[in-house]
């Protein structure tokens, strides 16, 4: 996937914390009892996660991991 | 005594989990002691790192602020977290442990003196840093005799109680090092998710459900705030998502960054990180909000009155306000909860779960003395003339004096001053960000950029710090403008802290550092083509 839409969707979760239409409302009372703006900043919780799944698959230094865990095998596995 | 009893029991446990950890690695070794190694597995790096990185404030204090501001602490602290800190973990904190692989850095401060080829302006780093740190670790202090004394109903007094939780800390951190701390954390966690399920659980099944308590809420004006945010400007909420910044820039997450054994255990840390976020503090921000309808409980009805008395409009002297202030304070509202509707032996598991918050200071404790022995002991000359072994045996002694020294500044001081300087320390270390985005992402960036974004960050700490303790908080619902430029409100001083045009400090405070770093560096020389070379 391109960096640049990466990038994109990580600003776009940033925005969208900033959840000003929930602002003065506590309904609809989710599960009848959890306000529709803590409701909605739980889902934005498991949101987050997804996104940090797909940057994980997509967008992992794995050269730098390459790089760093070649050395470590060559010399032995570190220092200690 | 019952809960007393368990919360010993806890404190026992730890200390063995502790000190058995010190028969896993090789004593004598600087990596083995500061940084396990570098093996931490994937589970243990995951709950560790995120138990590191919760505080009494987790538990207690987000039941508290939720109780007084509603459902808006966690969309302030939580989910802006649940983002951020993740984030930076994947940036910044895989970075970090690749050059902590391939240079054997230990501290951040070591890194850059590295990178930016400078000696003093790394020692000037150290010092801001450990300054910043010492009273998260004098807050717990005062937190465990607090809470010693509480459970035991008086008969622990305060002092033995600080001094227990100083010395069960101090020896399992001594003995244990990394790898005692990171098993420590790891039981913490597990025993914080444990607990804010079952709060959440019991008090719903005692009250018949959250239902009608939340419909409660909504009949009263005052009272139906809480579940929106309107008591809150979009700009404040903005600006609490440059505090969790700050994370990756404490030197316990950094030198954290250090021991995990491969990269690749960063990857589920990253992706459960805001689900862990989630699990614990969801029940803790809807237990604060929801201890607003339980009137039957006679200490939260008394908090309500005095909360009522501060908002009637009337006028109180200092000592009153105070007073008022301090009485309607919902820190201990999941305590009181439990207490009247849960069964005593979840009030074992309470005290418990309360320990391991406030004892969430060891890995401060352990990263203080890791930079100690590294930035200072070890850069100044003591490795070389004294041995590595030498160099272990200091840590370890730094240990027992932090502790001693955090002890005796609990016994005498008020835990409000070091409150205070808590939340200092989070804008502080969020203003010194640019320091390890420059280093890491910027061929550019120079040592003067990063004496600038030091002495900048220093100097607006102490700032701010001196505005709060000279002007005093203004009542709750009110603010008062001190500096206005052609009709607008530069600062104003409010019931929580400080606005700069309507933002948290932290917000200018991090700007103008990542300007600075900018500035400064574009017009001072770069480090050597050699140096360079190592890092991009």
């Amino acid at each position: 996937m391109k960096n640049w839409l990466l990038a994109l969707a990580v600003v776009a979760l940033y925005v969208l914390h900033q959840d000003i239409w929930f602002w003065d409302t506590a309904r609809p009372m989710v599960f009848g009892f959890l306000p529709v703006g803590l409701f909605y900043h739980a889902v934005y919780s498991v949101a987050v996660a997804v996104l940090m799944g797909v940057l994980v698959s997509y967008a992992w230094p794995a050269a730098l991991e390459r790089e760093v865990e070649g050395d470590a095998s060559d010399s032995g596995g570190g220092r200690s | 005594m019952i809960p007393a009893l368990v919360v010993f029991t806890y404190l026992g446990v730890v200390l063995y989990i502790g000190i058995f950890a010190s028969r896993r690695f090789d004593q004598g070794s600087a990596e083995g002691y500061f940084l396990a190694g570098r093996s931490l597995g994937p589970a243990v790096f995951l709950l560790s790192l995120f138990g590191t990185n919760m505080t009494a404030f987790t538990i207690l204090g987000s039941a508290g602020h939720a109780f007084s501001n509603g459902i808006v602490t966690f969309g302030l602290m939580a989910s802006s977290s649940a983002l951020i800190i993740p984030l930076t973990l994947f940036l910044i904190g895989t970075r970090m442990w690749a050059l902590g692989k391939r240079h054997g850095f230990i501290t951040p401060v070591q890194m850059f003196r590295d990178r930016w080829e400078c000696g003093h302006i790394g020692t000037l780093i150290f010092a801001l840093q450990a300054a910043l740190l010492l009273p998260y670790i004098i807050i717990a202090v005062m937190g465990g005799g607090t809470t010693l004394n509480a459970v035991s109903g008086g008969v622990v007094p305060y002092w033995l109680g600080g001094a227990v939780v100083a010395v069960v800390v101090m020896s399992y951190v001594f003995f244990g090092g990394m790898r005692g701390t990171a098993w420590v954390n790891t039981f913490q966690t597990v025993l914080f998710l444990v607990f804010g399920t079952a709060a959440l659980l019991l008090v719903g099944s005692s009250i018949g459900g959250y239902s009608q308590a939340m419909e409660r809420l909504l009949d009263s004006e005052v009272t139906a705030a809480l579940l929106t945010r309107e008591q809150v400007s979009p700009r404040f909420f903005l600006s609490y998502t440059f505090i969790p910044l700050s994370t990756i820039v404490f030197p316990h997450i950094i030198i954290f960054c250090f021991t995990a054994r491969r990269m690749v255990q960063f990857k589920k840390t990253v992706i459960y990180y805001p689900l862990c976020i989630m699990a614990i503090w969801l029940p803790c921000v809807f237990l604060g909000v929801a201890a607003n309808a339980m009137l039957d409980v006679p200490d939260i009805a008394a908090k309500l009155d005095a909360r009522a008395l501060l908002a009637s409009g009337s006028t109180f002297s200092a000592g009153m306000a105070a007073e008022l202030q301090q009485a309607a304070a919902g820190d201990d509202v999941i305590i009181l909860m439990l207490e009247h509707y849960a069964p005593l032996w979840m009030a074992g598991l309470l005290g418990a779960g309360i320990m391991a918050a406030v004892m969430a200071s060891d890995s401060q404790i352990l990263a203080l003395s890791t930079m100690f022995t590294q930035d200072v002991f070890a850069f100044y000359g003591g490795t070389r003339r004294f041995g590595e072994r030498v160099q272990v045996q200091t840590g370890r002694l730094f240990v027992v004096l932090i502790a001693a020294l955090a002890y005796g500044i609990a016994l005498r001081a008020s835990s409000s001053i070091f409150n205070l300087a808590v939340q200092y320390a989070f804008s502080g270390y969020a203003a010194l960000f640019p320091l390890l985005v420059g280093a890491l992402f910027w061929k550019g960036s120079t040592k003067w950029g990063a004496l600038a974004v030091t002495v900048w960050t220093t100097a607006t700490v102490g700032a701010v710090a001196l505005f709060q303790a000279l002007v005093p908080a203004t009542p709750p619902g009110t603010a008062v403008s001190y500096w206005t430029v052609a009709g607008v409100d530069l600062i104003t001083r409010t019931p929580g802290g400080t606005d700069v045009l309507g933002f948290m400090p932290v917000v200018p405070m991090t700007i103008v550092s990542a300007l600075l770093m900018v500035v400064v560096s574009s017009l001072t020389p770069r480090p050597s083509e050699a140096t360079l070379g190592r890092y991009f």
